[in-house]
């Protein structure tokens, strides 16, 4: 069971919480011309990475607002929260 | 090696049981094979038994990390089905199911296939209409389903709660009868030692570590246990198939997340079939052993931890002891999770990639266990013939990219 830390409300518990998949994936500026191979890529297609993983989550039953999170998909292990637009944080793979 | 019959059985009960021969070798590998499958789950192990018994490819290497059976072929639930909504899919699993009904004879290995049916519960109108909806879809399918009323459902389960009091009332649901259970160890055991005898080497504690690829082509396998090479590979890795996939430079629309089940201490037969519901988020049956075995969901982030949180156990068995009152003072054995690959549209991979002689067979999610038997003769068809089955062709991983999806979110039944 995971112990999120809000950026805005403080530590809760992972049920109040919803994971919106893999992070750092922009929306298309080009996107008129597009092929289906990059609309597929970029819909579809996921690192779905074993080791630390960036992520999206919103704190749905808390104050509703998205950020992002480095985790390890192997031990649970929440590396870093940090807000939605921000970097990637350095971390090891 | 032996044929299992009752002769053999009494000529070995006479011996004391001293004198059975390994249902199948640990052999070391050689350097090279025609073909080599990554995965000794069920499908892993069915795609070595068909190409060899069916397509007459004998030279083949089954590569395991682990041990063969050890992730999610003895992590479900067990239970085997068909009734999906696309006509797709129904042909899938419905090929998958009609192997089912012979594999015992086939393998010379009871695999302890039970058709005892599968019931999908509806618990409101709009849910009603959605599985008669998938009831005609399945019947025009040629897959047998049919609605039972809560009259009949009190005689083909009698501890199921139907109190229209309740918070989730009972209101019918889909019966498939020909569906049912199966020995899920048994299925790798029987598959293995099939493939084995057929000449195929299973080789076990051998982990992938990269792919040997020249000018588009694949040309072998790094192994803990040294170089492989084999200008065929098959892939059937379930949850691990994205870091595989990766080793390869190839991505694949899946995410891994822990699938969970839980069983209780056993009891006396209570339960003659299965049940699921998809809108309490609970299904439950009983094995042979007399444990009830229930399924929970999945969690909502990427794990490849093999455990999962307690609130998805917390929220099966509030569904479970409301749906079925009499397992509130059963105390809970053992709780597990395997991990699952799950594709976007909820149906499975099974593909050629941009390269060639490597093919893919994944993203079978929450469902794969009851599909083993078909998934391994299609994928085993694949390879042969380096062309997809009928069957399995719109599985093509080329769906992403033309949008052809076939969206199995309602009968994937496991919430996602």
């Amino acid at each position: 069971m995971l112990l999120l830390d809000c950026p805005w409300c403080g530590p809760r518990s992972e049920e109040e919480f919803a994971c919106g998949g893999e992070g750092h994936i922009a929306r298309p500026l080009n996107s008129e011309n597009m092929d289906d191979a990059a609309w597929g890529d970029y819909v579809f297609m996921r690192s779905n990475h074993k080791g630390v993983y960036f992520e999206r989550w919103r704190h749905g039953l808390g104050c509703g607002r998205w950020f992002n999170i480095a985790r390890s998909t192997i031990s649970h292990e929440i590396l870093a929260i940090y807000h939605v637009g921000d970097a990637k944080p350095e971390l090891p793979e | 090696m032996a044929n299992y019959s009752i002769f053999t059985l009494a000529r070995n009960a006479l011996r004391r049981h001293r004198d059975w021969p390994q249902a199948w070798r640990s052999p070391k590998p050689r350097p090279s094979y025609d073909a080599i499958i990554v995965g000794g789950g069920g499908h892993g192990l069915a795609t070595a038994y068909y190409l060899a018994k069916r397509y007459g490819m004998h030279d083949i290497a089954v590569l395991e990390k682990g041990w063969i059976g050890g992730g999610n072929t003895g992590r479900n639930t067990t239970i085997v089905r068909s009734n999906y909504l696309n006509p797709e899919s129904a042909a899938i699993y419905d090929h998958a199911l009609k192997l089912w009904e012979g594999l015992s004879q086939e393998l010379n290995f009871n695999v302890m296939f039970s058709p005892r049916g599968v019931i999908n519960l509806a618990h409101d109108p709009g849910e009603e209409r959605e599985l008669m909806r998938r009831i005609y879809a399945n019947q025009l399918a040629g897959v047998d389903a049919e609605w039972v009323t809560p009259t009949q459902l009190a005689e083909l389960c009698p501890i199921l709660n139907l109190d229209p009091n309740i918070r989730y009332p009972v209101v019918g649901g889909t019966l498939q009868r020909r569906a049912g259970v199966a020995r899920h160890d048994a299925v790798a055991w029987g598959y293995a030692r099939g493939a084995d005898k057929q000449g195929v080497d299973i080789i076990q504690n051998c982990e992938v570590t990269g792919f040997d690829i020249q000018a588009g082509r694949i040309e072998g396998m790094r192994t803990s246990l040294g170089d492989i090479r084999a200008p065929l590979v098959g892939v059937v890795a379930a949850g691990h198939s994205s870091v595989l996939a990766a080793m390869a430079g190839i991505r694949l629309p899946l995410e891994s997340h822990p699938l969970q089940a839980l069983v209780s201490e056993p009891i006396k037969p209570v339960m003659p079939t299965v049940i699921m519901s998809n809108k309490v988020h609970a299904y439950m049956s009983q094995s042979d052993k007399g444990e009830l075995v229930i399924g929970a969901g999945i969690d909502g982030y990427t794990s490849y931890a093999q455990r999962g949180s307690l609130p998805v156990i917390e929220e099966t068995i509030r569904a479970v002891v409301e749906l079925f009152p009499i397992t509130s003072r059963l105390k809970m054995m053992r709780q597990w999770a395997g991990i699952v690959d799950i594709c976007p549209d909820a149906s499975p991979i099974i593909s050629d990639t941009p390269i060639g002689g490597l093919y893919f067979n994944c993203g079978w999610g929450t469902g794969g266990f009851k599909a083993t038997p078909g998934s391994g003769h299609l994928f085993a068809h694949t390879l042969a013939k380096r062309e997809p089955h009928p069957i399995n062709a719109p599985f093509a991983l080329e769906r992403f990219y033309s949008g052809a999806l076939v969206a199995e979110h309602g009968a994937a039944a496991v919430a996602h």
